[in-house]
C-alpha cells in the first residue's frame, strides 16, 4: 500500500496505487453529485408550473434549440469516449485532438445555452419572476456551470498532457475528466426529459 | 464610512456584546504574543497548519470542537440565566433570539460534528492498520474549511449580528422579507463552507476505509468504531449534497431575488423544512453513530470481553442509516400533510427504535459476566445508556404524530433532543477522547478528576433536563424569552443545572492542562488492554503509524497478536515507506474562500467575485503541483521503532 511501484500492464490510469484510489473517490463524488441534482430536479418539480404574473414555460421553450444542444453534448461524451479509447492505445495526439474536440463540442453547447438564456430574459422571464423561473434556471443554470467548470478544468489537462506526456498521473487525470463528462451529459438527458419534453406539453 | 462600520458592520449598543468584542481582541492579543513571545510561530505553520498526517489533523478538530463546545455552553448559560425567573432582563427579546439560533448551530454543525470527525482521523486509520487516510491533502483541506466556516458564523457576533431564525432557520422568519439584515446570510455561507468540508470528508473516509485495510481485514473483520465511520460516511455523502442545495437556494433567495421560498412569486415555505429535514434527521443519525461506535468499543475493551452480537450490530447501524432518510416529516407533523403521510412517517420513526433497541441489549449483553473495569471512559459509556434510553423513548412518544400535535414545539422536544445530544453525541464524545488520550498525546487524563468531571456533567445534566419534560407538558413552548410565573420552580432547578453541567465542563477541560502536567507518561503503548489495531503501534504514535502492516484474523486484531505475540515491527518485512508532503495551499484556499463568503454576506462583489477566481487560482495551483511526497528509509524506521520500543522493554 506504501508504494508507488507502477505495473507494466492494464490501462494506464490504474498502474499507479493512488490512480484506483483517486478514481474511487470520483465515482463517490459522483454519487454526492446525483443526490445534488435530484434535490435541484424535485425542486423544480415541486416548483413546475408556479409561473406567478411571468410567462408560461411551453410559450417560450423551442423544441429546435432544446434538440440542438441535446445533440451537441451527446456528440461531446461520444468523442470524449473516443478520447479515451486514444488514451487505451496511448496515443497523446489522437488523445488531445479528440479532447480538442469534445471541448469545441462543450463550448458549442454552453453557446446555445447563453443564448437561450438572454432569450428568456428579453421575453421577461428571469431568474426573479417567479417560483417556476427559479426553480428552471437554478437547475439548468447548474448543470451549465457544471460544463463550465469542465471546460476549464479539460483545458487545464490538454495543457498537462502536450507539457508532460501521456503518465500514468495524468492519465488517471484525463480518465476522470471523462467521468465527470459522461456524468453531465447524463444529468442533461434528464434536464431533456423532466424540463423540456414535459415543459412543452403540460 | 465611519458611520458605517459603527452603525452597521460592528454590532454596538450592548455591554455583552462590547465585553465579547473586548475578549476577543484580548484573546487574539494573547495568542499572537505567546507565538511570538515563544517564537513558535514556524513550529505553528510546519507542524500543524500545513500538516497532512490524520493524527494531528484529529487533534486540531478536536481542540476546535471544544472551543466551540465552550463557546455553545456559554450561550446556553445565557439562555438559562434568562429563563431562570419570569420577567428577567437579562437578555431582550431580539438578543435571545440569537443566542439560540447560534447555541444550536454552534453544537449541531461546529462542535459535534468536528468532535466524531476528529476522533474519526484519530482513529480509523490506526484501527484499520493504514498509514495514512486515502486522501490526505483532501482531509487538511475538509479541516480548514470547516474550521473558516465555522469563523464565518462565529464572528457574526460582533460583526453585523448574528442570525436569529433558529438554527433551523424556516422561512418566511428567516426570509428576505423578514430577516432583510445581513445575519441571515452568515448562516448560509459559514455552513456552506463547513459542509463541503464535511462532503470531502465523508468522501474520504468511506475510500480510506474500503480501499486501505490492513491484508486479511475484510469488512466483517474491522473494528465496530471503523464500522460506525464506513456508514457515517455513506450518510454524509447522501445527505451534505441536500444541504447544500438547500442553503443555495435560500442564500438565492436573499441575495439575488429568486422565489424558492418566499409567499410572494408562488414560492413554497414549507419546500425549505422539507429540504433541511432531509439533510437534518440524517445529520442526527451522523453523529450519533461514531459515539455508538466509541461506546461498543468502550464497553468491549473495559468489560473486557469480546463485542456480544458483533454482525448485529453492524446490520442494526445499516438498518439505522437507511431508516434515517424516510423519517424526516416527523419534524413537522403540523405542517398538515394528512393522516396518510403522518401516518406513515410516524411508523417508520417508531421503526427506528428495534435496532437502536438491538444495539442496547448488545451492549448489556457484552457487559454481562464481564470483569468490569470502572475507568472513566467506562463511566461515560455506561451513563449514556439509561439517560440516552430516556431520550429514545421520548423520541417514540414524539414519533406519534396525533400525540405530537401536543408535544409539538414545548420543551418536551428540547428534553428529549438534549438526551440523546448529550447523553448520546457529548457523552460518546468525552469518553472516545478520554479513551484514545493516551494514543494522542501520550499519558492518560487524570482518572480522579475525570471523575469528578464525571458526576458534575451526569448530575447536572439531568437536573437541566429532566425538569424540562415536565415544563413540555405544562406547555412551556420552546425559544420563549420570558416565562410564566407557575413555571418557575422547574425553571429555576433546571438553571441551577445548567451550571452545575458548566462545571463538568470546566473540569474536565482542567483535566486536560493538568494530565498534560502532571500525568505519568504512557509508554507501552497499550494504556487500556486494547483489543482493535490502533493500540499496536507504539506511543507516540510514528508519522508512519505502522512500519510493518499485520495480517488480521478477527475484528479484534490486536487481542489476537497479543496472544500470538506478534507486533507492528517486523524488521525481516521493513520496506521503504511512502508518505504524503505537507501544504500550505489547504489553508490559503480556504481562507481565501472564506474571505469570498464574506463578501457575499454583505453583498460585497467586489470582494466576492476577486476571492472566487483566487479559489479557482489555487485549484490550478493544484492541479499543476506533482509532488509526490516523498519515502521514509528503511534505517530511519528501524531507528524510531527501536528508540519506542527499547524505551519499553
Amino acid at each position: 500500500m506504501s508504494e508507488h511501484a507502477e505495473l507494466k500492464t492494464g490501462p494506464l490510469e490504474y498502474r499507479r496505487e493512488d490512480g484506483p484510489l483517486t478514481i474511487l473517490g470520483f465515482w463517490i463524488f459522483l454519487a454526492a453529485e446525483v443526490v445534488l441534482f435530484s434535490t435541484l430536479f424535485a425542486t423544480y418539480a415541486v416548483l413546475f408550473g408556479r409561473y406567478g404574473e411571468a410567462t408560461p414555460a411551453h410559450e417560450l421553450f423551442e423544441m429546435p434549440m432544446a434538440l440542438t444542444m441535446t445533440f451537441l453534448l451527446l456528440v461531446s461524451s461520444f468523442t470524449c469516449g473516443i478520447a479515451v479509447h486514444m488514451m487505451r492505445k496511448e496515443s497523446l495526439k489522437g488523445l488531445v485532438i479528440w479532447l480538442i474536440i469534445t471541448l469545441a463540442l462543450g463550448l458549442g453547447f454552453l453557446g446555445f445555452e447563453i443564448y437561450e438564456f438572454v432569450h428568456y430574459v428579453h421575453e421577461g422571464a428571469t431568474i426573479q419572476s417567479s417560483a417556476f423561473w427559479s426553480a428552471f434556471f437554478t437547475l439548468t443554470g447548474t448543470h451549465g456551470l457544471h460544463v463550465t467548470l469542465g471546460v476549464f478544468w479539460c483545458t487545464a489537462i490538454i495543457i498537462q498532457l502536450i507539457r508532460f506526456g501521456l503518465t500514468p498521473v495524468i492519465a488517471r487525470k484525463t480518465f476522470v475528466i471523462g467521468l465527470y463528462w459522461h456524468f453531465l451529459d447524463v444529468v442533461w438527458i434528464f434536464i431533456f426529459t423532466a424540463v423540456y419534453l414535459i415543459g412543452m406539453v403540460v | 464610512m465611519w458611520d458605517f462600520i459603527w452603525n452597521d458592520f460592528l454590532v454596538t449598543g450592548e455591554p455583552i456584546i462590547y465585553g465579547a468584542m473586548a475578549s476577543i481582541v484580548l484573546a487574539t492579543v494573547g495568542i499572537v504574543f505567546v507565538l511570538t513571545y515563544f517564537k513558535l510561530w514556524k513550529w505553528l505553520w510546519d507542524e500543524y497548519l500545513t500538516t497532512v498526517d490524520h493524527k494531528k489533523i484529529g487533534i486540531m478538530y478536536i481542540i476546535a470542537a471544544l472551543a466551540m463546545l465552550f463557546r455553545g455552553g456559554v450561550d446556553a448559560l445565557m439562555m438559562r440565566t434568562q429563563l431562570a425567573l419570569p420577567n428577567m432582563n437579562f437578555l431582550n427579546s431580539v438578543h435571545y433570539n440569537e443566542i439560540f439560533t447560534t447555541h444550536g448551530t454552534v453544537m449541531i454543525l461546529f462542535m459535534a460534528m468536528p468532535f466524531i470527525i476528529g476522533l474519526m482521523n484519530v482513529a480509523v486509520p490506526l484501527q484499520i492498520g493504514a498509514r495514512d487516510v486515502a486522501f490526505p491533502f483532501l482531509n487538511a483541506f475538509s479541516f480548514w474549511t470547516f474550521f473558516f466556516g465555522a469563523m464565518l458564523f462565529n464572528i457574526s457576533f460582533v460583526i453585523g449580528g448574528s442570525p436569529s431564525a433558529g438554527w433551523t432557520s424556516y422561512v418566511p422568519m428567516a426570509g428576505p422579507e423578514l430577516s432583510p439584515e445581513i445575519n441571515q446570510n452568515y448562516y448560509l455561507l459559514g455552513l456552506q463552507l463547513s459542509g463541503i468540508g464535511t462532503l470531502a470528508t465523508g468522501i474520504n473516509f468511506l475510500v480510506t476505509i474500503l480501499r486501505m485495510r490492513a491484508p486479511g481485514m475484510t469488512l466483517m473483520k474491522m473494528p465496530i468504531f471503523t464500522w460506525s465511520a464506513l456508514i457515517t460516511s455513506i450518510i454524509i455523502i447522501f445527505a451534505f449534497p441536500i444541504l447544500t442545495i438547500a442553503l443555495a437556494l435560500m442564500t438565492l433567495d436573499r441575495i439575488f431575488g429568486t422565489h424558492f421560498f418566499t409567499l410572494a412569486g408562488e414560492g413554497m415555505p414549507m419546500m425549505w423544512a422539507n429540504l433541511f429535514w432531509l439533510w437534518g434527521h440524517p445529520e442526527v443519525y451522523i453523529v450519533i453513530l461514531p459515539a455508538f461506535g466509541v461506546f461498543s468499543e468502550v464497553i468491549s475493551t473495559f468489560a473486557r470481553k469480546q463485542l456480544f452480537g458483533y454482525k448485529a450490530m453492524v446490520y442494526a447501524m445499516c438498518v439505522i442509516a437507511g431508516l434515517s432518510f424516510i423519517v424526516w416529516v416527523h419534524h413537522f407533523f403540523t405542517m398538515g400533510a394528512g393522516a396518510g403521510v403522518n401516518s406513515l412517517f410516524s411508523i417508520t420513526t417508531m421503526l427506528i427504535a428495534v435496532p437502536t433497541g438491538i444495539k442496547i441489549f448488545n451492549w448489556l449483553g457484552t457487559m454481562y459476566k464481564g470483569r468490569i473495569r470502572f475507568n472513566v471512559p467506562m463511566l461515560w459509556a455506561l451513563a449514556f445508556i439509561p439517560n440516552f434510553t430516556i431520550g429514545g423513548v421520548t423520541g417514540v412518544m414524539l414519533g406519534m404524530a396525533s400525540a405530537d400535535y401536543q408535544y409539538h414545539n414545548t420543551y418536551f422536544l428540547i428534553a428529549h433532543f438534549h438526551y440523546v445530544l448529550i447523553a448520546g453525541t457529548l457523552f460518546g464524545m468525552f469518553a472516545g477522547l478520554t479513551y484514545w488520550y493516551p494514543k494522542m498525546f501520550g499519558h492518560k487524563m487524570n482518572e480522579k478528576l475525570g471523575k469528578i468531571s464525571f458526576w458534575f456533567t451526569v448530575i447536572g445534566f439531568n437536573i437541566t433536563f429532566l425538569p424540562q419534560f415536565f415544563l413540555g407538558l405544562m406547555g412551556m413552548p420552546r425559544r420563549t424569552y420570558t416565562i410564566e410565573p407557575e413555571w418557575m420552580p422547574l425553571n429555576l432547578l433546571s438553571t441551577a443545572g445548567a451550571f452545575v453541567l458548566a462545571a463538568g465542563f470546566v473540569i474536565f477541560t482542567f483535566n486536560i492542562y493538568y494530565s498534560a502536567r502532571y500525568e505519568p507518561r504512557e509508554k507501552t503503548g497499550d494504556a487500556w488492554d486494547g483489543r482493535s489495531l490502533e493500540w499496536a503501534t507504539t506511543t507516540p504514535v510514528p508519522h508512519y503509524n505502522f512500519a510493518t502492516v499485520p495480517y488480521v484474523n478477527s475484528h479484534e486484531a490486536y487481542w489476537d497478536m497479543k496472544e500470538t505475540g506478534a507486533t507492528t515491527y517486523d524488521e525481516s518485512k521493513l520496506e521503504p515507506i511512502h508518505m504524503p508532503s505537507y501544504k500550505g495551499l489547504p489553508i490559503i484556499m480556504s481562507a481565501i474562500m472564506f474571505i469570498a463568503s464574506f463578501g457575499l454576506v454583505w453583498h460585497w462583489f467586489w470582494l466576492a467575485i476577486p476571492g472566487l477566481l483566487g479559489v479557482i487560482i489555487c485549484m490550478v495551483i493544484r492541479s499543476f503541483d506533482f509532488d509526490e511526497g516523498y519515502h521514509v528509509p528503511i534505517e530511519e524506521i528501524k531507528r524510531t521503532e527501536e528508540q519506542a520500543r527499547g524505551r519499553k522493554e
